[in-house]
C-alpha cells in the first residue's frame, strides 16, 4: 500500500501485534474459536469515555394530553430528552432511563407521522440536533480485523433499541408531508451528510439499510446537495479501492447510486461518464466484489442503457480488471459480461467482439469448470445467439482453437457435452468455415510453436548482444583511458620537443 | 531537446553493429504487443537489455517514446516499466539526459493503480537526484507543477511526494512557487490529496528553512490535524514528529503541542491510536520537559482509553516510554504515575490488552531496580502468569530472562512451575510448541536440581506427543539441555529413557528414539555414542516398517563422523549394506547415500576400501530419487493441520514452528497418505502400507 495512504485501519494495526501473537499461540483453531465466542456480540459506539454522571431521565407526560398550545413546548422538550445517550454495553444501567428514552422515542415516531402541523419551523433544529446525537458517533473498531463480511457474523450494534426509533423517526420526518427542504437545507447540509455518509461503514446490516432509505430520501429533497453527496461517495469508492479496501456500506451506496445513474439527464456529463470509468469499472478489483457486484452490474448496465457507446469503453476496462487467478469473479464478470451483450447494440458489438471473445474463448477453456460452463451458457442466450451468428466470421475463428481443443481434452464431462453443443451450433453457422477450421487446426497449433521457439530464440539472441556490449564497453573503457595516458605523455613530450 | 545535439559516446557503437541494431526495437515491440501479459512482462523486465542493445540515442529517440506512447496495459506491467526507468538513467546517456526519462514517469504518476504510481514516484524521486539544479529547473520542477495541477486526484498525490526532492536545490522564487503549489494541496478538495500530502508533511518540513517551518508548516500542519476526516488527522501526527524535531522548546510547546493535546484526546480512536502508536518516537521528539507535563497525562488516558485498540497500542510502549524518561526521578514518575495504570491493565477485559503489557512489562524490572520489583512488578507478574488467557502467560515467560537479573527467578517459580505445566499441556499445540522453546532458557535460570525434579518429566512426555512439530521441538530441546547440563546428566537422566523407546509399539515413537539421537550423538560426544546410542541403532535396522529402516540408515550417516573408525567398519557398514539390499527402494537409496558418506569418511581417515565393496555413489544413482513422501511419522489430525498450515495463508508462521525439516512437506505430499485405505501389517499406523 501506497505510503501517502493512511495506515491499514487500526483495528488490522492494533490487532496486527495481538494477532501475529495469537497465531503463535494457534493460527488454526482461531477462526473457529473465534466464530463461536462471536455466536452474538454486539459493539458500542466509540463515545462512550467515562460519562459518570448520567443525569437520570424523568418521564414528560405525554404529547397526546397536552393541549395543542403546550404540544410545541413539550414535544421540543422531548426531543431534547432524546439527546441523552446511554451505554448499552453495560446491560445494567440505567434500565429505568433507557425505557423512558424509549417510549418517548417511540411516541416521537406515532407523533410525526399520525399529526399534521407539527413539524414547524422552530422545530426542524431539535429535531437535527437529537438525530445527530444520536446516530453520529465514531464507529468503533471491527473486533475482527480480518473480518470476513460473507462468512463472519456482523457486529451488531448494542444500543440498537434508541437508534432504531431515530432512524424510523428521522424517515419519517423526512417523509413528512409537513416536511419543508427550503427550512431543513440549514441543518441538513453539507457536514450533515458527511457524518452521514461515514456511518456506512457500520457493520450492523440492519443500521445500513436505514442509512440507505435516508439518504435515498435526503438526495431526491435536497437538490442542493446532490452534487456533493455523488462527490462524497466518488471519494468513499475510490479510498475504498485504492487505500482500504474495506467499507462495509458499498453494496447500499451503490444501490442509491443505481437509481440516481436512472435519473441522469441525457447527454451524460463529463462527470458522470468518469464516475463510470475512474470509480466504478476500477471498483470490479475490489477483494469483495462478491458481496455487492449485483448492485455494481446494475449500475454499470444503467450506464449502458443511458448512453451505448460507452460500451466500448466499459468492455474493454472490465477485459483490463479481468480476475487472474480467482474463479469466483470469473464467474461475476461473465455474469457482467453477458447482462451487458443483452442490451448491446449490433454495432457496439462489432467494436468490441475481437478482444471480448478472445477473452470468452480464455474462459471456456477454463480448467475451473464453473467458469467454463458460465462462459458456454452464453450460448444459451437468444440474443447473444444472433450476434454471434451476424458475425460468425470474426467470431468463429477467434472461438474455434479452444473450443475444439477442450472438446477433447476437458475433463469435466459436462464441460465436454456443452462444448460438443457449442460447436454444433457454430458449425451450423458456417459450415464451410467451420470446415476449413478444422482441416488448418494443426497446421495452425505447430505455427505456433514455431512462434514460440523463435521468441525464443529472439531473446537469447538479444541477451549475447547484451553481453557483447558490455565487453565492447569494457574494452572501450580501457581503450579510452590508454588512449589519454598515451596523449598525455605525448603532451608532455610534445612541448619537450618543440623546445629542442 | 538537448539529447539531439551531440551524439554521445555510444551511439557510435550501436550503429557499427549494422543488423543486429535494428533488431531489438523490433522484438519489444513485437513482444510489448503481444496478447500474453507475461510476455509483455518478460520483455519490459528486459527493458534495460534492450536499451543497451539499441545504445543511448536510440534509447532516447525511440524506445522512450515508443514507451510513454503505449501506457495503456495492465497494471502489472506499467508497475514493472516505473521500476525500470528509475535506473535508466546510464541507459539514456548519464545525467546530461536524464530529463528524457520524464515523460513516461509522469504519465505512470498519473496511474489510478496506487502501486504503480508509488514506484514512478519513487523513480522520480531518483531521477532528480540526478539533474543538475538547472535541468531540474528546466525540467523536473514543471512536471511537478503539471502533476500538483492535474485534474485528477491521482496526480495531485503523486506530486505531494515530489516537493521535497526538489526543494533544497531549487532557487528561491522557484522554492516560493513550490511551497505554494505544496499549501494547496494541504488543503485540497478530496481526501485522497489531502492524505498524501499530511503523509508528506514532515518530509517537507525536513528541507525548508527554520522559519518557514514555522511560519508556514505549523499553519498546515494545525490544518490537517483538525481536518473533518479522521483518516486524514491521524496522518498529522505522524507530521507532529518531524515537525518537532526541527524546532526550539519554546516553539515545540507553542506551535505543536496545542494540536497534539487535541489529538490526544480526538473524538475518533483511529486518531488516538496513531498517538499511542507513536508514543516513543514524540516522547524523543519533545524532550523530556515536554514529556513531564504533558505526555504522560496523555499517555495515562490512552492507558485507559475506551477503546481495547488504543489501549494495546499504549501498552506496548510501556517499557520504551519508561526507558526514554530521564535517569533522575524516573523511579517516581513510573512509581507515581504509570504504575497505578500498569496496574489496572492486568486484569484488562480485552486479552490483547493483556499480552501486550505482559511483552513488555518484565523489561520495567531493570528500570525500576530489585527492591521495587519484588515489591510491585512481582505481583503483577505473578497474576499473569496465572491469566486465563495462554498468550499473557507465554509472554511472560518468554521474557523472564529481563526479571531473572534483577530478582533471580526463584522469586517466581512457585508461580512459575504451575504455569509452565499448564502450557505444556495445553490443548493447542502451538502453545505446547512455544513452551519448549523456552525450555532451555528456563532450565539454565531454575539450574538443574530444579529441573530434574519438576520438569524433566514434562520434556520426555513431549517426545511422544501426537504432533510431530511437538516431538521434533522436543528433539532439539533435550539437545539444547544436553549442551547445558552436560555428558554426564544427559547419560543418567535422557539416554536411557529415550533408548527405551527404541521398543515401542508404536513405530512413531521407534522414529523419535531415532531422530534424538541424531540429535544428542553429537552433545554427547563419541562415547555415549558408541556404546549407548549405536547398538541401538542397529537393531532397529531390522524393524519391520520402511520408514524406521531408512531413518535407521540416515542416522547413521548423521552419526558416522562421530564414532571412530572401528565402529564404522565393523559395525555401522555390514548393516548398510544389509539395507541396501532392502527391498524398499527408499530404504536402499538412504542406506546407499550413508555408505558414500562413510566410505569418504573412511578414505578421509587414511583407511583402505576395497573398490568392490564401495557401492555406487549417489550421483550415479541420480535416476532414482526418494519417491514423494512426507516424513511419515504423524497420524491424523496434527498432519491434517500442518498440512493445511501449508496451504494457508499462516504458512510462514507455520514453518517457523516446524522448523526447517517439517517445512518441506508439501500438501500433495501428505495428502496420499491420509486419503488412502493403508493396508499395513504393523500395528500402528504405516505410511509406507503399499509397500509392506
Amino acid at each position: 500500500m501506497s505510503s501517502s495512504s493512511p495506515p491499514p485501519p487500526p483495528p488490522a494495526g492494533a490487532a496486527s501485534a495481538a494477532i501475529s501473537a495469537a497465531e503463535k499461540v494457534d493460527g488454526f483453531t482461531r477462526k473457529s474459536v473465534r466464530k463461536a465466542q462471536r455466536q452474538k456480540r454486539s459493539q458500542g459506539s466509540s463515545q462512550f469515555r467515562c460519562q459518570c454522571n448520567q443525569p437520570e431521565l424523568h418521564p414528560l407526560p405525554q404529547l397526546k394530553d397536552a393541549t395543542s398550545n403546550e404540544q410545541q413546548e413539550l414535544f421540543c422538550q422531548k426531543l431534547q430528552q432524546c439527546c441523552i445517550l446511554f451505554d448499552f454495553m453495560d446491560s445494567v444501567s440505567d434500565l429505568k432511563s433507557k425505557e423512558i428514552k424509549r417510549a418517548t422515542l417511540n411516541e416521537l415516531v406515532e407523533y410525526v407521522s399520525t399529526n399534521r402541523g407539527v413539524i414547524v419551523e422552530s422545530a426542524y433544529s431539535d429535531i437535527v440536533k437529537m438525530i445527530s446525537a444520536n446516530i453520529f458517533r465514531t464507529l468503533p473498531p471491527s473486533d475482527n480485523p480480518d473480518f470476513d463480511p460473507e462468512e463472519d457474523e456482523p457486529t451488531l450494534e448494542a444500543s440498537w433499541p434508541h437508534i432504531q426509533l431515530v432512524y424510523e423517526f428521522f424517515l419519517r420526518f423526512l417523509e413528512s408531508p409537513d416536511f419543508q427542504p427550503s427550512i431543513a437545507k440549514r441543518y441538513i447540509d453539507q457536514k450533515f451528510v458527511q457524518q452521514l455518509l461515514e456511518l456506512f461503514d457500520s457493520e450492523d446490516p440492519r443500521e445500513r439499510d436505514f442509512l440507505k432509505t435516508v439518504l435515498h430520501r435526503i438526495y431526491g429533497k435536497f437538490l442542493g446537495l446532490r452534487a456533493f453527496i455523488r462527490k462524497q461517495i466518488n471519494n468513499i469508492f475510490l479510498r475504498f479501492i485504492y487505500e482500504t479496501e474495506h467499507f462495509n456500506g458499498v453494496a447500499e451506496l451503490l444501490e442509491i447510486l443505481g437509481s440516481i445513474i436512472n435519473g441522469f439527464a441525457l447527454p451524460l456529463k463529463a462527470e458522470h461518464k468518469q464516475f463510470l470509468m475512474k470509480v466504478l469499472i476500477p471498483m470490479h478489483t475490489a477483494k469483495g466484489l462478491a458481496l455487492f457486484h449485483a448492485q455494481l452490474a446494475y449500475c454499470v448496465v444503467q450506464f449502458l442503457e443511458k448512453d451505448t457507446t460507452l460500451t466500448e469503453p466499459v468492455i474493454r476496462g472490465l477485459l483490463k480488471f479481468w480476475p487472474k487467478t480467482c474463479s469466483q469473479k470469473e464467474v461475476m464478470f461473465l455474469g457482467e459480461i453477458e447482462e451487458i451483450l443483452d442490451v448491446i447494440e449490433p454495432t457496439q458489438f462489432k467494436k468490441i467482439e475481437e478482444p471480448l471473445f478472445k477473452q470468452i474463448s480464455k474462459c471456456v477453456s477454463s480448467s475451473h469448470f464453473q467458469v467454463a460452463e458460465r462462459a458456454l451458457y452464453f450460448w444459451n442466450n437468444e440474443y447473444i445467439l444472433s450476434l454471434i451468428e451476424e458475425n460468425i466470421d470474426k467470431i468463429l475463428p477467434i472461438m474455434f482453437g479452444s473450443l475444439y481443443k477442450i472438446s477433447k481434452e476437458h475433463w469435466n464431462p459436462t464441460i465436454v457435452a456443452l462444448v460438443y453443443n457449442v460447436l454444433k451450433t457454430l458449425m451450423e453457422m458456417n459450415g464451410k468455415l467451420f470446415d476449413d477450421l478444422t482441416s488448418s487446426y494443426k497446421a495452425e497449433r505447430q505455427r505456433e510453436k514455431k512462434k514460440e521457439l523463435e521468441r525464443e530464440e529472439l531473446w537469447k539472441k538479444l541477451e549475447e548482444l547484451k553481453l557483447k556490449k558490455a565487453l565492447e564497453k569494457q574494452n572501450s573503457a580501457y581503450n579510452m583511458h590508454s588512449i589519454l595516458s598515451n596523449t598525455n605523455d605525448e603532451l608532455k613530450k610534445k612541448p619537450a620537443t618543440s623546445v629542442g | 531537446m538537448a539529447g539531439a545535439a551531440g551524439p554521445a559516446a555510444g551511439s557510435g557503437a550501436a550503429g557499427g553493429d549494422g543488423d543486429d541494431s535494428l533488431y531489438p526495437i523490433a522484438v519489444l515491440i513485437d513482444e510489448l504487443r503481444n496478447e500474453d501479459v507475461q510476455l509483455r512482462l518478460n520483455s519490459i523486465k528486459k527493458l534495460s537489455t534492450i536499451a543497451l542493445a539499441l545504445g543511448v540515442e536510440r534509447t532516447r529517440t525511440e524506445l522512450l517514446p515508443f514507451l510513454t506512447d503505449t501506457i495503456y496495459d495492465e497494471d502489472e506491467v506499467l508497475l514493472a516499466l516505473a521500476e525500470q526507468l528509475g535506473n535508466f538513467t546510464g541507459l539514456v546517456g548519464g545525467p546530461d539526459f536524464a530529463h528524457c526519462l520524464l515523460p513516461p514517469l509522469e504519465s505512470l504518476a498519473t496511474v489510478e493503480e496506487t502501486v504503480v504510481r508509488d514506484k514512478a514516484v519513487e523513480s522520480l524521486r531518483q531521477i532528480s537526484q540526478e539533474h543538475t539544479p538547472v535541468a531540474l529547473e528546466a525540467h523536473f520542477v514543471p512536471l511537478v507543477k503539471r502533476l500538483a495541477s492535474g485534474d485528477w486526484f491521482t496526480s495531485r498525490t503523486s506530486a505531494c511526494g515530489l516537493f521535497s526532492v526538489c526543494y533544497p536545490r531549487a532557487s528561491i522564487a522557484v522554492k516560493g512557487e513550490i511551497k505554494q503549489y505544496f499549501r494547496s494541496l494541504c488543503s485540497d478538495d478530496t481526501p485522497m490529496v489531502r492524505r498524501a500530502a499530511a503523509s508528506k508533511l514532515g518530509e517537507f518540513a525536513k528541507v525548508l528553512e527554520l522559519d518557514s517551518v514555522k511560519s508556514e508548516i505549523v499553519p498546515l500542519f494545525t490544518n490537517l490535524a483538525s481536518d473533518e476526516q479522521d483518516s486524514v488527522r491521524l496522518l498529522a501526527v505522524e507530521a507532529c514528529v518531524s515537525i518537532a524535531q526541527l524546532l526550539s522548546q519554546e516553539d515545540i510547546e507553542a506551535l505543536v503541542m496545542p494540536t497534539l493535546r487535541q489529538a490526544a484526546e480526538d473524538k475518533s480512536w483511529r486518531v488516538r491510536y496513531m498517538v499511542a502508536d507513536k508514543f516513543s518516537e514524540l516522547q524523543k521528539a519533545v524532550g523530556p520537559k515536554i514529556t513531564l507535563n504533558d505526555l504522560i497525562p496523555a499517555f495515562q488516558n490512552l492507558l485507559k482509553d475506551c477503546e481495547a485498540e488504543v489501549r494495546a497500542a499504549a501498552a506496548h510502549k510501556v517499557k520504551e516510554l519508561c526507558e526514554n524518561l530521564p535517569i533522575e526521578g524516573r523511579e517516581t514518575i513510573i512509581m507515581n504515575q504509570i504504575l497505578p495504570y500498569i496496574k489496572e491493565l492486568v486484569s484488562d477485559t480485552n486479552q490483547h490488552v493483556k499480552s501486550a503489557l505482559a511483552s513488555v512489562i518484565m523489561g520495567l524490572a531493570t528500570i525500576l531496580g530489585k527492591e521495587n520489583t519484588i515489591e510491585h512488578l512481582l505481583p503483577l507478574f505473578l497474576a499473569q502468569l496465572k491469566d486465563e488467557c495462554p498468550e499473557v502467560r507465554l509472554n511472560i515467560i518468554s521474557n523472564l530472562d529481563c526479571v531473572n537479573e534483577v530478582i533471580g527467578i526463584r522469586q517466581l517459580s512457585q508461580s512459575l512451575l504451575p504455569a509452565i505445566v499448564e502450557l505444556a499441556e495445553d490443548a493447542k499445540w502451538r502453545v505446547r510448541l512455544a513452551i519448549i522453546e523456552y525450555m532451555p532458557l528456563l532450565a539454565g535460570q531454575l539450574g538443574v536440581e530444579f529441573f530434574d525434579e519438576k520438569l524433566n518429566s514434562l520434556c520426555m512426555a513431549w517426545l511422544v506427543d501426537h504432533v510431530y512439530a511437538i516431538r521434533e521441538a522436543a528433539t532439539s530441546n533435550l539437545m539444547k539441555l544436553v549442551q547445558k547440563f552436560g555428558t554426564e546428566w544427559a547419560q543418567n537422566t535422557i539416554v536411557p529413557k529415550v533408548l527405551v523407546m527404541a521398543n515401542d509399539p508404536n513405530y512413531l515413537h521407534r522414529m523419535t528414539t531415532l531422530f534424538c539421537i541424531n540429535a544428542l550423538s553429537e552433545a554427547c560426544g563419541q562415547e555415549i555414542t558408541t556404546k549407548q546410542m549405536l547398538p541401538i541403532v542397529l537393531k532397529m535396522a531390522g524393524d519391520q516398517v520402511a520408514n524406521v529402516r531408512f531413518n535407521v540408515a540416515k542416522s547413521l550417516q548423521k552419526i558416522g563422523p562421530i564414532l571412530d573408525t572401528d565402529a564404522l567398519q565393523v559395525e555401522v557398514k555390514p548393516v548398510l549394506q544389509k539395507l541396501g539390499q532392502d527391498e524398499d527402494m527408499d530404504v536402499k537409496y538412504f542406506a546407499q547415500e550413508a555408505i558414500s558418506a562413510v566410505a569418504q569418511r573412511l578414505r578421509k581417515l587414511d583407511f583402505p576400501v576395497k573398490d568392490s565393496e564401495e557401492p555406487s555413489a549417489p550421483g550415479a544413482d541420480k535416476t532414482h530419487l526418494p519417491r514423494p513422501r512426507g516424513p511419515g511419522e504423524d497420524t491424523g489430525k496434527a498432519q491434517r493441520g500442518r498440512v493445511a498450515g501449508v496451504a494457508s495463508k499462516e504458512a510462514v508462521a507455520t514453518a517457523r514452528f516446524r522448523g526447517p525439516g517439517a517445512a518441506k512437506v508439501s500438501p500433495e505430499q501428505t495428502l496420499p497418505l491420509l486419503s488412502g485405505p493403508v493396508l499395513s501389517k504393523d500395528p500402528t499406523y504405516c505410511p509406507k502400507g503399499e509397500q509392506t
